[in-house]
């Protein structure tokens, strides 16, 4: 071991995953062409976006060169951390007059749900790891509290989007740990029975938010008449598209957040049917890379970290793609890589750090 | 990790299940990403033509129309709060062809700030050349008079109207009507976004802010039609927003003026009620500002005179300042021994310079060096005596004190209609245990008896309970809305709320009003000298608050004490007293004694609501 490592360090060989590495380069290169379309030719908006990248590479590539076992030994306390954040948020929140989902630690503006998004799936894979797979049903139901927990902090900010990402982020993990299909069945009729509760101890405005979200009808204004625009942005660039800046329904400004949720929406129009396949197939080569990283790891825990990441990834990308082009309600879900905006840039790139880690650790091994 | 050695983990079987669950997982994938494309292609492979068409007729754009803020009145009608024109300065890019030149030109006429134009660059740069941009917002008339001159040499230049709020008088109903200003992120989370789509400005503080959901109305949204660059050509469709609703206050805006100015430069406050309705006639907080200054974003350095003025302009002290409230709490002390048999009403108590405890050293002297002598409980009200309280608040115990106090509202917010109330002190033995974990000692009592030590009272406090007096018990709630005057509904009179306070000897209110009447009207009371020549009867209360603690054998001496450490001056008071139809409280901050600091301020405004309503031909 010592002199494999000292060996690799002489070549100055950083541990990174080239397929990986090459999926994320792409789609945040073309993220950026699209930006510079969507945001009216800002070359403003390009360079800050390419800055962002540029950090997240380098907090990609820092976590890369991280042991594996150090996430697994981490988890408990970076959970315990994000937990006890999101307790704080709500506290000084109160206090404080503007946004509550912010901490300010001196000049670090921080979300902590954005860090519970990597501790959620790290914990519970953790917690998995040290029990005997699959996991009888007293084990899956601690699971359950431990994803449970964290979601109810942040209704309470109240986001319930991001409560229910980072709810998924967890429960993705239960699954891949190979819960049993009769408790999930019983789950998910819970679920469905706890929707009513849920609703009465909603706010008011929340509530309004909720029956705008499933019936965008309601708000001629807004989420209906985003909807419209977008389908028409989507179905008006047909097989070729219209070509990149020549998308109308983006330069008149039909769509709205043009240059973050619904940037999809601009792709589309100026590339058409074909740009949209290659799209999906470049988010499927980074998810199935990401997946076959993990099937070939080490150990159950990161298996399943691994696994859970990819699946992530997979899932903001289904979520975003599928409310632009109206077949789920529209929340507030960026396009993964490719939307403008940091804050969760970061996240997602210590995500692919993390899977790079898993997927180059075994080289390490010896067999 | 003791268990984890005792586990003995089948890592071949981990294994299959995982890969088993990852199998699902890669199906999961691809039939998801499946989906997701046959939905695109449906979109724009199978209904292209619908979809083609559909863009090439966009011309449908909809923006929303905010709604006009319902207007505020006092009770005869003066307006308090209105929407008036205010100009900004637009300028549409298309129809300039030298914008350097241009914006150059007008920084030097109008004095523009770089920071104004660098808004302005960015805002044009992300803009559709045919939209009007604002350079400048709110402009001064100056600003708007050196345009109009020279408005022929900047053609694609405007001048557009829109609607602002302004509060005309005001210092006078600042801490009354707040303010609005730009919804900020907090109130961006709580708001319905649909209604308040077009609104900029929101209600921060006060009135505005209690009755955002009357005063805001309902947002409206119009369809223009566009061409093929987007350019609007029509208006389709229209549909007009909803005004808020109007509302009238309880308030009126002479008797207030006539209030804020008796109060002259003193910081304190001012609480003028109608005791049959609860209706408050006054607010004063001094000192006060300008909520104008709040409505466009005030500056940095207007805000930071305001926040670190030691006298604290931007609180209400009527309902947010709490403060000892010295004797006027004897009528309620008064009461509590009446309705507990700890006194009656014609026994007299020889008063001396000071009482002591039976066993204890420490002397508790009366504010008068020579004592009051022979005084029974009417008496004892309009001298004020301590020496007398002292010793009934000794024998009644502080349970049965605070139960007193408890029913006229002491230690509880009012509920009047005004966000932020505080709610004062009432100490009790349950109170102090709570608070600092400690017995409570029998000295206390005395010095709770006398409204001093831990009690604090708001002023709205006072003028509460002292209408609670003024009508034997028949409370009212006080509050600021009198009539909605609404669109849809018509006009809407708010019913008043109310509780009622039930004694064992309805006699006993008579003692304590005849007390209070003595303060004014008899040749020894407090306030006599406040009560000279009036032509009604007035029932009042003088105190004085101590703002720290003498040492047992000093004596108060203003003359050589700071100007923040003198006392507190008290007042309040309802009349007539046959018949009442105001009661006040009122507080000057360090003002000295009561009988001479707030007294008299008190009786101006009685005079101007009885004296002038008197004379008013329709009351």
């Amino acid at each position: 071991m010592v002199e494999l490592s000292g060996e690799r360090r002489s070549r100055l060989s950083l541990r990174l995953d080239p397929i990986l590495l090459l999926g994320i380069l792409l789609l945040g290169c073309l993220g950026m062409v699209v930006l510079y379309s969507a945001s009216g030719q800002d070359l403003g908006i390009v360079y800050k976006q390419a800055v962002r990248i540029g950090v997240g590479l380098f907090v990609m590539t820092l976590i890369a060169q991280t042991p594996v076992h150090w996430f697994r030994e981490t988890a408990w306390w970076l959970y315990l951390i994000a937990l006890i954040m999101l307790v704080l948020v709500l506290i000084v929140g109160d206090i404080g007059k503007g946004a509550q989902r912010w901490l300010v630690i001196g000049p670090i503006r921080f979300q902590p749900s954005e860090l519970m998004k990597l501790a959620m799936p790290m914990a519970i894979a953790a917690w998995f790891a040290s029990r005997q797979l699959p996991p009888n049903t007293i084990e899956s139901l601690i699971a359950l509290v431990l994803v449970l927990v964290p979601m109810f902090l942040i209704v309470r900010q109240p986001d319930l989007g991001t409560a229910l990402l980072v709810g998924s982020s967890g429960a993705i993990v239960i699954f891949f740990a190979g819960i049993g299909w009769r408790l999930l069945l019983v789950l998910l009729t819970a679920v469905a029975a706890g929707v009513p509760v849920l609703w009465h101890f909603m706010h008011d405005y929340q509530r309004r938010r909720v029956m705008t979200f499933l019936n965008p009808e309601n708000d001629p204004l807004g989420a209906g008449y985003h909807i419209i625009q977008s389908k028409i942005a989507l179905g008006s660039g047909g097989i070729d598209g219209k070509g990149w800046l020549n998308g109308s329904q983006s330069s008149l400004q039909f769509i709205p957040e043009r240059t973050t949720d619904f940037v999809f929406s601009v792709y589309a129009e100026e590339f058409g049917f074909i740009g949209v396949a290659v799209l999906v197939l470049l988010y499927l080569s980074v998810v199935l890379r990401g997946f076959y990283l993990a099937y070939t790891a080490q150990d159950t825990f990161a298996r399943l970290l691994g696994a859970s990441l990819g699946m992530i990834f997979f899932v903001y990308f289904f979520v975003n793609v599928g409310m632009v082009s109206g077949l789920l309600p529209v929340v507030g879900v960026p396009l993964p890589l490719v939307s403008y905006g940091g804050t969760s840039m970061v996240t997602l790139m210590a995500a692919f750090g993390m899977l790079m880690a898993i997927g180059t650790e075994k080289r390490l091994m010896p067999q | 990790m003791a268990s984890q050695a005792l586990l003995i983990k089948d890592i071949h079987m981990e294994a299959k299940i995982f890969s088993r669950r990852l199998l699902l997982g890669v199906f999961l994938v691809l039939g998801l990403s499946a989906l997701l494309t046959g939905r695109l292609a449906w979109l724009q492979i199978l209904d292209f033509d619908h979809y083609s068409d559909l863009a090439l007729q966009n011309r449908v754009k909809i923006s929303p129309l905010a709604p006009s803020r319902g207007l505020i009145y006092d009770r005869n009608g003066v307006l308090l709060a209105e929407n008036i024109p205010s100009y900004n300065l637009e300028i549409t890019p298309e129809e300039i062809s030298d914008m350097q030149g241009l914006l150059k030109s007008l920084q030097q006429l109008l004095s523009l700030e770089e920071s104004d134009l660098n808004r302005f660059r960015k805002q044009v740069a992300r803009s559709p050349a045919f939209e009007s941009i604002p350079l400048l917002t709110n402009l001064s008339d100056h600003q708007l008079a050196l345009f109009e001159v020279s408005r022929h040499i900047y053609p694609g230049v405007e001048v557009l109207a829109t609607l602002q709020r302004h509060y005309p008088e005001k210092e006078l109903f600042a801490h009354l009507l707040g303010y609005v200003g730009r919804i900020n992120e907090a109130e961006l989370a709580k708001i319905d976004p649909i209604n308040y789509r077009g609104t900029t400005h929101i209600g921060k503080l006060g009135i505005e802010q209690q009755y955002e959901s009357l005063l805001h109305g309902q947002s409206g949204l119009q369809s223009r039609e566009v061409n093929s660059h987007g350019r609007p050509i029509r208006v389709l469709d229209e549909d007009r927003p909803t005004e808020g609703d109007s509302i009238v206050l309880t308030l009126d805006r002479d008797l207030q003026q006539i209030a804020y100015d008796a109060l002259e430069n003193e910081s304190g406050a001012i609480v003028a009620m109608d005791p049959t309705s609860g209706e408050v006639l006054a607010m004063v907080s001094r000192p006060s500002y300008d909520p104008n200054l709040f409505v466009h974003g005030i500056s940095t350095k207007d805000y930071s005179a305001l926040t670190s003025n030691v006298e604290t302009p931007l609180i209400n002290r009527a309902i947010r300042g709490q403060y000892p409230p010295g004797s006027t709490i004897k009528p309620l002390t008064a009461l509590a021994g009446l309705e507990n048999n700890t006194i009656d009403p014609v026994t007299k108590y020889f008063a001396r310079p000071f009482y002591q405890i039976k066993g204890q050293e420490r002397k508790y002297r009366d504010w008068k060096r020579s004592g009051h002598g022979w005084v029974n409980v009417v008496d004892a009200l309009a001298v004020s005596s301590d020496v007398y309280f002292y010793d009934m608040s000794h024998r009644l115990g502080i349970d049965k004190m605070a139960e007193m106090y408890a029913q006229f509202g002491m230690g509880s917010i009012t509920g009047i209609d005004l966000p932020g109330e505080k709610q004062g002190i009432l100490p009790s033995r349950q109170w102090k245990k709570k608070r600092q974990n400690i017995a409570w000692y029998p000295g206390e009592t005395l010095i709770v008896g006398i409204g001093q030590g831990y009690m604090l009272t708001t002023p709205l406090q006072l003028a509460n309970f002292t209408s609670c007096i003024a009508m034997r018990g028949a409370c009212r709630e006080p509050h600021l809305l009198k009539t909605q005057l609404s669109k849809e509904s018509g006009k809407q009179d708010l019913t008043t709320e109310g509780w009622q306070i039930e004694l064992n000897n309805e006699r006993n209110w008579d003692y304590i009003i005849e007390g209070m009447v003595n303060v004014m009207h008899a040749p020894n009371g407090t306030a006599r000298r406040s009560a000279a020549d009036a032509e009604y009867k007035i029932a009042g209360k003088t105190g004085t608050a101590q703002v720290f603690s003498l040492a047992e054998d000093e004596r108060y001496n203003a003359d050589e004490l700071a100007r923040d450490l003198h006392d507190h001056a008290l007042f309040v008071a309802f009349a007539p007293a046959e018949n009442p139809q105001i009661a006040i409280s009122v507080i000057v901050e360090h003002g000295g004694g009561g009988s001479t600091a707030a007294a008299p301020v008190a009786r101006k405004v009685l005079d101007a609501w009885l004296v002038r309503k008197d004379t008013k031909p329709d009351g």
